[in-house]
Formats: C-alpha cells, sequence, structure tokens
C-alpha cells in the first residue's frame, strides 16, 4: 500500500528517467549539431577565438540587423494580438455558421511555403494592391508576418477563451460592470497566460522568419536569421554566423523566461466553459475587424488559387485544370526527377514517421514536466527542462542543417545519409508545439484524482488508463494533427536534408518555382494548392475532435 | 465502465499507431524493391565475378538541387558500368560548397558536380578536391579551366551565361527602342523597367554583380547607384524576378527587362515560331560549372567512372535540356529550339575565380550598402 506514493515523491529518480529519452534524442539531433557549428566559430583554425566571436557583435551592420529583428517582430506581435484577440473571440465565442472551417482555413498560411505565399503576396501588392505604396518596405514583412503567425494567436488564446469559465465574468456584470470593465477586469487577467504564451511564440516566429524579410522585403531589410543564412551559406563567414546565433539564442532564453515567468501553471480542469452564443449588435467593432482580418489573410490564398486554375493560351490565360493535371508529370522541360504526385506521398509518408516520433516525445516531456512537484528545486528543474524543448523554434534551420553534417558525420551516429534525418529534424520542429499542446491538459488533472484511483487498488499503468488517458487522448490527437501539418509544410531544414531522390512536396514546388516555362509556375500553384487542402483537410479533422482546450502554443 | 471505454480508446491508439507506421519512409524503402536501382545497396559489396579488390557498387553524388540527367540516361550508365548512383542534392552552388569544404576529408559522398566559377577557388583552397583528370579530355573542355587549377582537380562540365533578358514585344507594342548594353539601363527612357535577384542570396544574382564589376572596375559602385536610382528593383531570388515582376514571367508582372539567362529565349516561344524575348549580348557573365572527385572518398573508382561518364557525349548532349546550360565539349549537337533561339555571347564578361575569392565579402557589403536605403 506505501507503493502508491513512491513515483511521484522520489521526485528526481522518476522525473529524469521520463524525460530522459527525449533529452536524449534533443541532445544528440539538437544540441549536439547546433553546439558543432557555434564551436566551429569559435575556434576556426583548431584553437579557441574568442575575441574574433566577440568583434562580430561590435559590427555596426551587425547592430543594424539586431535592431531591425526587434523592432520588426515587436510591431509584427502587437499587430498580430491585436487582429487575433478580437477574431479569437469571434471565432470561439460566438456562434456563427462554418466557424469550425474558417479556424481550419486559417491555419493553412502557418504550413504554406513562404516562397509561394511570397510569390502570391507579392503579386497582389504590385497587381490589385499596387495603389498602396507598401511593396518592399518594412510594413510588408510585418503584413507578411502577421499573415503567418495570426492563426496561433486565434487558435491559443480561442482555446482558452472557450474553455473560460464564464461564472467570474457574469458576477462582475451583475455586480454593475459594463462589458468593457469586465473585460479589462476579469477576461484579461484570465486569458493573460494564453495571450503571453501566443505573443512569445508569435515573436519567436517573426525573429526568426526568413523567407519573408526577404521576399517582401526585397533584400533591403537584414535579420537576423537572414544574416546568419548569408553569413553561412555564401560567405562562409562561421565566426560571425556563430556570433549571430548565440545572439538569436540569448533572446530565445530571455523570452522564454519572460513567458514563464508571466504563465501560472494551471491548477484544476473543473470549470463551466459557456455556450457560444448568437452574435450581438454589440459584437459589431469584434466582427468587423474579424471580417478585414479574414479578407486579408483569405486574398493572398485565392490569388493562388486563381493562379493555378490559369493556363496560357494564345495571348492570354484561360481557366483550366491542366496544372494539376501535370502533378503526375516531372514538369515542362523535365523540371522535376519525379512527379510531384510521388513528392506527395513521400511528404505525408515522412509526415507519419514525423508526427509519432514527435508525439511520443512530446508525451513523455509532458508528463515529466507536469508531475506533481514538492520542491522549488523540483519546479526549477522542471521550468528548465520545459524551456529546453522550445529551443528548436529559435534557432537557425541551416545551422542546425549544417551542424547535422559536421557532427552526426562518424560512428556510433553516422546519420548523414539516414533517410530517418528529415523526419527527426521535421519532429524536432514540431515536438515545441506538441509539448506547448498537452502540458497544459496533463497540467489540468488534478492530482488527487490519482491519489483516488490509487488508494481504491490501481496499480500505474491502470492509473494511468483510467485518470490521464481519457483527459488526454483528445489533445494527443489534435496535437498529432498540428504536428502533422507542421511537418508536411516543413521546408528550411528538409530542404537541407532532402535528396534528390525522395524530395518532399515543398521542395518540389521550390525547385518548379525556379524553374523557366510557365507550366512549371502553373504547377507549382497547383501544388500549393493541393498542400494548402491537404493541410486544411487535417486541420478539420482536428477541428471535429472539439478539443476542449489546445493550450498555450 | 470508464476503465473499459479507456481500454478500448488505449487499443484504438496503438490500433492508430500501428496502422500509421504501415506508411512510414522505411516501408517505402521495401515497396520500391520493384526498380533495378534499389536492390540491396547500402554500400554494399558486389558479389559478380569480378576479382582483386571487392568493388563498392554505390557511387555517391553531392550537387546542387538543380542536378537532373534522364533517369534512363543514369541507368543505361549504371547497366554498363555495375555501379550504382546515389544522389544527394541540396542548395545552391554556395551552400554545396560551404558543405564540401565543412565536410572536407571525411565528405557526405565520392564525386562532386556543381561548384562553379564564382565558387571554385574556395572548394580548391579547403583541398576538398582529389586530384584527377579524366583519361581522354574531349575537344573545347580544358578551355574552361579553373585558371591556376589547369584541370588537374576539377573538370568543368557545363557552362551557361547570364544575361540581361527583354521582352521584345512589350517594346515593341510600346514603340520604344529595347536596351542593347549595361549603360543603357541607367538611361531615363528605362526606369523603372529592370528587375534583377540580388546579390547576396541568388548566384545569378551574383554573376550580374560580378558583370558589372567586370565592366566597370572600381566605377562599379557608381553605376549600381545610377542603376537603383533608375528604378530598378532587386528580388531576393530569380524566381521573383521573372515569376512575379517580368512581363514574359508565369505571373505576367510589370517589368520588361530581367536578369536571367542566356538560353531563356528558347523557352518563350510561341505556337507560331517565334520567341517573345531575347538576351543582350555585352551584358553576359559567364558561368562555369565543375565536377571533381572529393578528398577521403569511399569510392574512387567509381567517381572517376562518374566524371568520366559526365564528359561523353550522350551526357553533354542532355545537358540543355536536362539543366539549362551549354555542353562544354566542342561540336556537341544542340536541341533544335536552342540551335534556333538560344544565342551565346562570344566574349562574356568574366572576373577570375581568385579576385572573386579574395574580394567576395567586400564586394557583397559594398554592394548591400549601394542597394539598400
Amino acid at each position: 500500500m506505501e507503493r502508491r506514493h513512491l513515483p511521484l515523491r522520489r521526485f528526481p529518480v522518476a522525473l529524469l528517467a521520463l524525460a530522459a529519452v527525449p533529452v536524449a534524442v534533443l541532445a544528440v539531433f539538437f544540441v549536439l549539431p547546433v553546439v558543432g557549428m557555434v564551436g566551429r566559430g569559435f575556434r576556426p583554425e583548431g584553437h579557441w577565438d574568442l575575441g574574433g566571436v566577440l568583434d562580430v557583435l561590435a559590427r555596426p551592420r551587425v547592430h543594424r540587423v539586431l535592431w531591425f529583428t526587434v523592432w520588426s517582430s515587436t510591431v509584427a506581435t502587437a499587430a498580430t494580438l491585436l487582429l487575433g484577440l478580437p477574431a479569437a473571440y469571434v471565432l470561439h465565442r460566438l456562434d456563427l455558421p462554418l466557424r469550425r472551417v474558417v479556424r481550419a482555413a486559417l491555419l493553412v498560411p502557418f504550413v504554406l511555403p513562404t516562397v509561394v505565399v511570397g510569390v502570391a503576396f507579392r503579386q497582389l501588392l504590385t497587381g490589385p494592391l499596387s495603389w498602396l505604396p507598401i511593396d518592399g518596405t518594412p510594413i510588408a514583412i510585418i503584413a507578411g508576418l502577421v499573415f503567418f503567425n495570426v492563426a496561433v494567436v486565434i487558435r491559443a488564446v480561442g482555446a482558452a477563451w472557450e474553455s473560460l469559465d464564464a461564472r467570474p465574468a457574469e458576477a462582475a456584470a451583475a455586480l454593475g460592470a459594463g462589458p468593457w470593465t469586465v473585460f479589462r477586469t476579469v477576461t484579461l487577467p484570465a486569458l493573460r497566460p494564453a495571450i503571453v504564451g501566443a505573443a512569445s511564440v508569435v515573436f519567436l516566429f517573426c525573429a526568426t522568419s526568413f523567407g519573408v524579410v526577404l521576399t517582401l522585403g526585397g533584400l533591403r531589410y537584414a535579420s537576423v536569421e537572414t544574416e546568419i543564412y548569408l553569413l553561412t551559406t555564401d560567405l562562409l563567414d562561421l565566426q560571425g554566423a556563430a556570433a549571430l546565433s548565440l545572439l538569436q539564442l540569448g533572446v530565445v532564453v530571455v523570452l522564454l523566461f519572460i513567458g514563464a515567468r508571466l504563465r501560472p501553471i494551471r491548477t484544476s480542469t473543473s470549470r463551466q466553459p459557456p455556450r457560444p452564443r448568437r452574435p450581438r449588435p454589440a459584437d459589431a467593432p469584434q466582427l468587423i475587424v474579424t471580417a478585414l482580418l479574414l479578407a486579408f489573410v483569405a486574398a493572398p490564398l485565392a490569388a493562388l488559387l486563381v493562379g493555378s486554375l490559369r493556363v496560357a493560351s494564345g495571348g492570354g490565360d484561360r481557366w483550366s485544370l491542366a496544372n494539376y493535371r501535370a502533378l503526375t508529370s516531372t514538369g515542362s522541360h523535365q523540371a522535376l526527377l519525379e512527379p510531384a504526385t510521388t513528392a506527395l506521398d513521400l511528404s505525408l509518408r515522412i509526415a507519419v514517421d514525423a508526427t509519432l516520433l514527435a508525439l511520443v516525445l512530446g508525451l513523455l516531456v509532458a508528463l515529466s514536466v507536469t508531475r506533481r512537484t514538492h520542491s522549488r528545486a523540483e519546479r526549477r528543474v522542471r521550468g528548465l527542462l520545459d524551456a529546453f524543448f522550445m529551443l528548436p523554434l529559435g534557432v537557425s534551420a541551416v545551422t542546425l542543417g549544417f551542424g547535422f553534417l559536421i557532427t552526426l558525420d562518424r560512428p556510433p551516429v553516422d546519420l548523414r545519409d539516414s533517410p530517418w534525418l528529415v523526419p527527426i529534424a521535421q519532429a524536432l520542429v514540431a515536438l515545441p508545439l506538441v509539448v506547448r499542446t498537452l502540458v497544459p491538459a496533463l497540467g489540468g488533472i488534478d492530482d488527487r484524482q490519482r491519489q483516488a484511483a490509487a488508494s481504491l487498488g490501481a496499480g500505474p499503468l491502470r492509473r494511468t488508463l483510467v485518470v490521464d488517458v481519457p483527459v488526454l487522448w483528445r489533445p494527443l490527437l489534435a496535437s498529432a494533427g498540428f504536428a502533422f501539418a507542421v511537418s508536411v509544410g516543413e521546408f528550411g531544414a528538409t530542404s537541407f536534408l532532402a535528396r534528390d531522390e525522395n524530395a518532399t512536396l515543398p521542395v518540389v514546388i521550390f525547385r518548379l518555382i525556379g524553374h523557366p516555362g510557365p507550366m512549371n509556375y502553373g504547377m507549382a500553384l497547383a501544388a500549393s494548392c493541393v498542400l494548402a487542402a491537404t493541410t486544411a483537410v487535417v486541420m478539420l479533422v482536428v477541428e471535429r475532435l472539439r478539443v476542449p482546450s489546445l493550450g498555450v502554443l | 465502465m470508464r476503465s473499459s471505454r479507456a481500454l478500448a480508446t488505449a487499443t484504438a491508439l496503438t490500433g492508430l499507431v500501428l496502422a500509421a507506421s504501415a506508411c512510414s519512409v522505411s516501408t517505402k524503402d521495401d515497396t520500391s524493391s520493384d526498380s533495378p536501382s534499389s536492390a540491396p545497396s547500402n554500400q554494399g559489396v558486389s558479389t559478380g565475378s569480378t576479382t582483386g579488390a571487392p568493388k563498392i557498387r554505390d557511387v555517391v553524388l553531392v550537387t546542387h538541387d538543380s542536378w537532373n540527367l534522364p533517369k534512363k540516361l543514369v541507368t543505361q550508365w549504371e547497366q554498363q558500368t555495375g555501379y550504382h548512383l546515389v544522389v544527394r542534392a541540396s542548395g545552391d552552388a554556395g551552400k554545396l560548397t560551404n558543405k564540401l569544404v565543412l565536410t572536407q576529408g571525411n565528405p557526405d559522398g565520392d564525386v562532386s558536380f556543381g561548384v562553379d566559377n564564382t565558387f571554385a577557388t574556395r572548394a580548391l583552397k579547403a583541398d576538398v578536391f582529389a586530384p584527377y583528370t579524366p583519361a581522354s579530355v574531349p575537344a573545347g573542355v580544358s578551355g574552361y579551366d579553373v585558371a591556376g587549377d589547369g584541370g588537374s582537380h576539377l573538370t568543368p562540365i557545363d557552362h551557361s551565361a547570364v544575361c540581361v533578358n527583354v521582352d521584345t514585344t512589350w517594346f515593341a507594342a510600346h514603340k520604344v527602342p529595347p536596351p542593347a548594353s549595361l549603360d543603357d539601363l541607367v538611361k531615363p527612357a528605362y526606369k523603372n523597367l529592370f528587375v534583377t535577384p540580388g546579390a547576396s542570396t541568388s548566384s545569378p544574382g551574383m554573376a550580374f554583380l560580378l558583370a558589372t564589376i567586370a565592366k566597370y572596375g572600381d566605377g562599379w559602385q557608381d553605376y549600381w547607384q545610377r542603376l537603383m536610382a533608375n528604378g530598378a528593383e532587386v528580388t531576393d531570388g530569380w524566381d521573383q524576378a521573372y515569376d512575379v515582376e517580368f512581363t514574359q514571367g508565369g505571373g505576367h508582372g510589370k517589368r520588361p527587362i530581367v536578369l536571367s539567362y542566356d538560353s531563356d529565349p528558347a523557352f518563350t516561344v510561341q505556337k507560331d515560331g517565334s520567341t517573345t524575348t531575347k538576351a543582350l549580348l555585352d551584358t553576359c557573365f559567364s558561368q562555369v560549372e565543375y565536377a571533381g572527385v572529393l578528398t577521403g572518398a569511399k569510392n574512387v573508382p567509381g567517381a572517376e567512372a562518374f566524371l568520366d561518364w559526365l564528359l561523353s557525349p550522350q551526357v553533354q548532349a542532355k545537358l540543355p535540356d536536362a539543366m539549362y546550360v551549354y555542353p562544354v565539349v566542342s561540336g556537341t549537337a544542340l536541341p533544335a529550339d536552342w540551335a534556333k533561339y538560344a544565342v551565346q555571347p562570344t566574349t562574356p564578361l568574366t572576373v577570375s575565380p581568385a579576385d572573386i575569392d579574395a574580394n567576395r565579402e567586400k564586394w557583397l557589403e559594398q554592394w548591400s550598402d549601394v542597394t539598400s536605403r
């Protein structure tokens, strides 16, 4: 009978055992490559040269790059929140037709390759929207960042809003508080963890975005991420790249620290979430903002769809499905080695592997960081673990990609040529999202339920089955959808690792768009639409599961 | 009751996992075993009747993502030689070179194709390539050798030229004579009409920067200042410039002058047999791509056989269609469209690989200063 508390009380052993596998995986496939690559910068000729790295940080160009990254990401994050919060409310609290479909569709930009969206965006800015003089300005970059990230806010904050206990707000209203006062004093504080979590993830995505800055900024602006890319792939200035990578990691760590401080741990799932209600006239401002946001997100996607359905004929264009039919071919002038359909097939296979990996690892991480803690030291270790698994979000894909090549190159871990490298890399990219989805759900389980089960004689396995699994299986499936979509759309790391014989669909799209011939361009657009549709369907299935709380991303 | 539901759920999840894993990459290897090329191969040793040292079957090619040759041709070579070609392609010429430099001594393959004249010196200096010269070098090839190497490590395979292209239909419709030279691009008549990929993010963009350096010497920054003042647009990649901005590109842009390749007119041929674009031959920078055996290669004989094959008439004749480049071997027949529409510059602009290597960083920095506002 004394057994029941052992696994929980003997904290470090239990916690470390649970966390050991994911920590080991992250150590081998993330820490080792990144340290290896940064290490090359620190030891250019085989001996330490810290002065050289510090010199890089003193370059005026680095200051400009850092300043641009910080201010553009901050503005983009603020804009994303301003547009995303009303939309989160409308799409999660109001009873509107098709809101599930809209919610699923809003995630599409999040997984589309930036190269394609960049093209669609620019077509809008140089075509129908050319009266807006923003092409090639920071405003265009910020608009692009908002386009990509607004779904994160809607999803994370919306889910929290949906499951928010309605009673405090009702009580405040009954005591005579106006809607604004209720929002400011009751709703907003309750949503703060979700908002802070979403904002820090959005900031990370903005600060590490690569394609948007280059495509929409017309090369006039450089962020830390684009600078690392340039220094590594073109100039082979590893010292400079190492210095900037450390800078980037530093920013990420600070951000995670702030986020963790502002994100209190949830204690209970016992709430009484309100049912969505019909819109009222007072909801007009939120509805208008949401409508504008939807138009803003839909426009580039529509441009993409229209472009994919047009083929050149004679002097003009006509409607046709030829671009889609051509996906079974290798493109005009043989732009591809395999038809795009083969690439889609492979993308889906890899996504299955990556999803399984991300789920297994994510589950282990979530279990270990949500175990009940009994001392400050335990909590601290737990917080560190939690932050550790967010780190892949803050490291440049090019650093990781080159790092793989120079560190996993000899036994016992000679994995450079393994077909598993791509799914593993994608799983690492998806892992933070999985963890962020599972942790709130697991954290919400009252430990007394497990104790009650134990006192009724249930063993550890039985306890897990009766207490954890029923709460967990929906968030688990939801995060599976997330991981799957992220994996299907992943480009940065994959383009580094994908072999010619097994290119994934985003890589194929990139190739098509980079080859002359109108058919190739049309095929690239068609393939993007297929990718978008695949993502939307996966997301829709996840929506059908109606995960009560998708947590703070 | 509850626990049985939980059990059912767990069973269902397990089933899902099993079902899902039935369609993963690992099973992909098994299902594709019907193709001749994926017989048990991984560095496998052939059990054929060959005598002497065991022959490694796999020849691993490290290349950039524009690599492309018809499957049939590759299969033919594999059947003739008994080798199996494994292709590892990623990134552009710059990424490829840096990857080779970083993995020097323990390369990710046996032979590499795709290092070009703008990166050749960096690779040679890092000792990436082992000495090898094909036993018989066909006529015309050694004219493209890297100066100072003389074909001892790097063998030229193909060449192309990056040129300013114009949409001739646009200029005809607007009754404006098209530009003919780099000087013309800074004239008011061509204000806001030119688009080029940037030198820092695109290899054709870099080639164009080098063309201006070759043409104007120390005055190139001044030229670029005037070019930008005349409304030139700089994009990150070739695709942005061609597909989005160029009037003949897939996106029907607004700019009729674009930086692209000398072979482009062969890709804009209309049904009536005319082409709508023209390359300006006085603006071209010549690019040469090289192949070489890697230092530390596991399969040196295979790598050498592959390199010899790249210079064979079959491969050289397929290069234009497969990779949009010209063969280096003299007398190789060009495809009909190319012979008719693609005109090569007779005296392209060049900068020596050693100069490029010594100044790349400085030039790019200065270029960024001029082009960013």
